[in-house]
């Protein structure tokens, strides 16, 4: 009897070991996760800013001041101990993110999440993320892989000091732990950004869309150039010094293949804001710049802010976690930020393999195929192998094993990230340049993802250069897919790099991007139209031409200018157009809403969200051609939809096919498309109590982990959308907003929806938020000596020296 | 009754010591320690070390959580969907602990009855 209780009790016990030590489905491990002296608990803490920590193989001491805004200034006496003190830090506020990131960027996320993510890391994979960061760590030079390296060791120290229960809550969340930190990995978050900035492109949705209706069609719903076009160089500027001709044209055709679904794409509304404005152009007299990145809003944010000084330079501004050095931000003579500059810089071939895929054809030959053997790790499953079959214009991303099921073809990616480069030099170079020249000659490093990079100088010089490697292609190069078996279709050269598209104190005293067409048709090369924008940067061009001098003031009011102008140029041409005659009492209320409203997509107008399901509506109900299952297609942009509704209402294209007896023009469309607005409405109204944009959009910041909500924050009031120059839709915004005076030394004031600390039990998890909402700044203190401690809350040195 | 006492503190402060350089089961092995050592009878066999681990636990949680104005616990209790309230959450740690070490005072109980009957 006593061994039978023995027994029982014994069991109980495992069992409730067991049941608190097991991570069970999204329930983390109960006993480890929340016990007191290694659970969460130990991470209900505040940041300590205050000590001495011991560093190995730093050569001398750094100092580091917090201020209030938990803004790190580091002063270091050599760019070594600089970067290993980056590491340090960024480990130290956003370890977990650091981390994460570069599990999504290399396709690991299975080993995390299990089966679920499978998809995921396959596609990332086959897109060649580990591939690229392998070419790029080739092209770096020795002195930028030393500096990689101190990084890393910044980072591995911070580890390495750590115990089980000082690790991030995420960790403890999903019961996993740190790896060490190496090169490698700040050349895969290098990989995330080129694929989150220059991952996009249409072409195979557009050879689909193409079989479909023809070329003649296919050019007036996508052409390469709106018949609007205010570019990122101004139109004016004369190209005679480029004497380097496009690529001719080799009149090849198309491969018309039915594709039915492709990888996962990012967000379409990636982009920016950025300009300068000259001296003269200044109330000051001082030039004066700004920045606002459009991403994904999320927590930890993607954005650490951190002052970077040795004696020789002082960098100040935003960094990303896991890349070095200042991203967007100012020293003492020249500031800088960037914009995305979209080109079509992936391009798609067919493939014709032999019998058993060892080879594949090309110019009548056969060339042999190469195989990289992706491993990936699933938890608590076998490790799944994926053979990524690998020509000479990269990876085979669609083959018989993979979204696709021709055994003896496959569709291989042309991407300009897989080429290398070493873009990190860049910005080690940026945060040292003091002019115009060395700013020049730190972007020529710069390959992917291509940005308009903005500039200006205490010496009074602004400027913008479109820098990437850009193919020179022959005219339509890359549109749709190519026949991969001709060299013909190969990518022949590259645009030389002095003539890349930049302009230098133009005549008009300022400079601006926001993502729209870079150049003019008298560009000598081939840009194909990539998705440009055509309204934030005629909102800011139109800004700049509207008045004489323009002030910091004047800069705040257009970061959180609201002006939809989009709607301005649909909703008046829908209103006179509709027919009313049998809209409802209740729809003419809203009716009525949509006239009064002036287009600002302020948070408290009804406007923006009837807008909104209006030309929704509209929209879908025009391009119902479109819709095709087990197709990828992609729908012609915004600016030409509005362009076809009010210049070619009588178009085929405005039928509704499912109405046969019928033929509707953009007329009807309106009205149909009012009334699914109206009744969409009404039941928000029912739901939530009103359709106030705040209510309607509810933007959200949201955690990296799929905006678990106990970590993010929703319904902020702030108002805007895609397509405004303040760029806020619901998970998607300016994500840094940062405006530089170029006095000496630099005034500068910045924002960006987070908090500087990773950790969610800290009251710096989040704390710029409602300030960010709001449209305020934070002043940057920009300290010019290490004795210079005024603001300061707390000092930590590092020091050289080993903790054990 | 003093036994119940003598345990209570012994498990409570076995605990504390062990959890300097053991996991979180620590307080399992404490509990199962204290079990064999200091025998004890009926319920209080269970409720004893119970409430030695309860206690210990949620105080120790409440000293740090309440230092930090409970950010990160009130975060914790919505993500465990126990309704984003921090004493509930300290609550549950403790019935957790007190659960674990409870079991391991029976096992310690059992173990012991075999001893004395060798």
């Amino acid at each position: 009897m006593k061994y039978l209780k023995l027994l029982i009790s014994l069991v109980l016990c495992l069992g409730m070991f067991y049941a608190l030590n097991t991570k069970l489905e999204s329930i983390p491990p109960l006993g480890k996760f929340l016990n007191p002296t290694s659970g969460i608990w130990q991470n209900e803490v505040d940041e300590s800013i205050t000590g001495e920590i011991k560093i190995p193989g730093l050569q001398e001491n750094v100092s580091v001041h917090y201020d209030e805004q938990m803004i790190p200034h580091v002063f270091a006496q050599n760019e070594h101990d600089l970067y290993k003190a980056q590491g340090y830090l960024t480990a130290k506020h956003r370890l977990w993110q650091l981390e994460f990131q570069t599990y999504a960027a290399a396709g690991r996320l299975s080993e995390l999440f299990g089966q679920g993510a499978l998809d995921y890391d396959r596609s990332e994979r086959r897109r060649g993320m580990g591939y690229g960061a392998d070419q790029a760590m080739q092209k770096f030079d020795k002195e930028t892989l030393s500096f990689l390296q101190d990084y890393a060791d910044g980072v591995n120290a911070y580890i390495n000091q750590l115990s089980p229960e000082d690790y991030p809550v995420e960790y403890k969340l999903l019961d996993y732990v740190p790896e060490q930190w190496s090169p490698k990995k700040t050349a895969l978050l290098l990989m995330y950004m080129t694929k989150m900035l220059a991952g996009y492109d249409d072409d195979l949705e557009y050879t689909n869309v193409l079989r479909l209706i023809g070329e003649k069609n296919f050019d007036l719903l996508f052409p390469d150039f709106f018949d609007i076009n205010d570019p990122v160089i101004p139109k004016e500027t004369d190209w005679s010094f480029i004497d380097v001709p496009q690529t001719e044209s080799p009149k090849s055709q198309a491969v018309l293949d039915t594709i039915k679904e492709t990888i996962q794409k990012p967000h379409p509304d990636n982009g920016s804001n950025n300009w300068a404005v000259s001296g003269a152009k200044s109330t000051t007299g001082n030039p004066i710049l700004a920045n606002d990145p459009h991403l994904g809003l999320n927590l930890p944010a993607i954005w650490f802010v951190m002052q970077l000084s040795t004696p020789e330079h002082n960098a100040f501004g935003a960094t990303i976690p896991g890349a070095l050095a200042v991203i967007s931000g100012f020293n003492q003579h020249i500031a800088w930020g960037e914009t995305n500059a979209t080109r079509d810089v992936i391009d798609w071939y067919k493939i014709e393999f032999n019998e058993d895929r060892t080879q594949y054809k090309f110019d009548g030959d056969w060339k042999d195929v190469k195989v990289r053997i992706e491993e990936i790790k699933i938890k608590g499953q076998e490790i799944f192998i994926d053979s990524v079959l690998y020509t000479h214009h990269g990876p085979v991303v669609y083959d018989k094993n993979f979204k696709s099921d021709n055994g003896r073809s496959g569709y291989a990616m042309r991407w300009i990230g897989h080429d290398g480069g070493n873009n990190q030099k860049t910005f080690i170079e940026l945060n040292k340049a003091q002019n115009y020249d060395e700013y020049v000659e730190a972007l020529q490093y710069w390959n992917a993802p291509a940005q308009n990079f903005v500039f200006a100088s205490t010496e009074g010089d602004i400027a913008l250069w479109i820098q990437g490697k850009f193919a020179n292609k022959w005219e339509g190069q890359g549109k749709f897919l190519m026949d991969g078996t001709t060299s013909e279709n190969d990518w022949q050269s590259f645009i030389p790099q002095q003539f890349n598209a930049h302009t230098k104190n133009p005549e008009r005293g300022f400079v601006s991007s926001a993502n729209q067409h870079p150049v003019d048709e008298n560009y000598p090369y081939y840009v194909f139209n990539d998705g440009y924008g055509t309204y934030r940067n005629r909102v800011i061009n139109q800004y700049f031409n509207s008045k004489e001098k323009f002030s910091v003031q004047d800069f705040k009011s257009l970061h959180n200018n609201n002006l939809n102008l989009k709607a301005s140029e649909l909703v008046p041409y829908m209103l006179e157009h509709m027919d009313t005659s049998t809209i409802t009492a209740e729809e003419k209320d809203i009716y009525n809403e949509i006239k009064a409203w002036k287009f600002n997509n302020d948070i408290n107008e009804v406007g923006p969200s009837i807008w909104r399901q209006w030309y929704g509506n509209v929209y879908r109900l025009l391009w119902d051609e479109l819709d095709k299952e087990d197709l990828a297609i992609a729908k012609p942009y915004t600016y030409q939809t509005i362009h076809l509704l009010k210049n070619n209402g009588e178009h085929p294209y405005m039928d509704i096919i499912e109405t046969e007896d019928k033929t509707e023009t953009a007329k009807d469309l309106f009205l149909l498309g009012f009334k699914k607005a109206a009744e969409r409405l009404s039941e928000i109204k029912k739901e939530k109590g009103d359709y106030t944009w705040k209510k309607y959009k509810g933007t959200y910041v949201g955690h990296l982990l799929q905006a678990l909500p106990a970590f993010s924050r929703f319904d902020i009031p702030i108002g805007g959308d895609r397509n405004i120059v303040n760029a806020t839709s619901e998970n998607h915004g300016p994500s840094w907003r940062m405006i530089v005076e170029m006095s000496s030394p630099p005034t500068a004031i910045g924002i960006y929806p987070g908090g500087q600390s990773g950790n969610p039990g800290s009251k710096y998890y989040d704390n710029f938020i409602d300030d960010w909402a709001v449209g305020k700044y934070h002043s940057l203190n920009f300290l010019q000596s290490d004795k210079d401690t005024s603001e300061i809350i707390g000092t930590i040195t590092l020091t050289p020296g080993n903790n054990e | 009754m003093s036994k119940n006492i003598l345990n209570l503190v012994g498990t409570f402060v076995l605990s504390l010591v062990l959890s300097l350089f053991l996991p979180w089961w620590s307080i399992m092995l404490a509990a199962f320690i204290t079990g064999i050592v200091i025998s004890l009878k009926k319920a209080a066999v269970f409720f004893i070390p119970f409430v030695a681990v309860f206690l210990y636990w949620a105080i120790y949680c409440y000293v740090l959580s309440s230092a930090n104005d409970f950010i990160l616990a009130k975060k914790i209790s919505e993500l465990l969907t126990i309704g984003g309230n921090p004493y509930l959450l300290i609550l549950v740690t403790g019935l957790i602990g007190g659960i674990a070490a409870g079991l391991s005072g029976i096992l310690g109980k059992q173990v012991s009855i075999i001893i004395k009957s060798k």
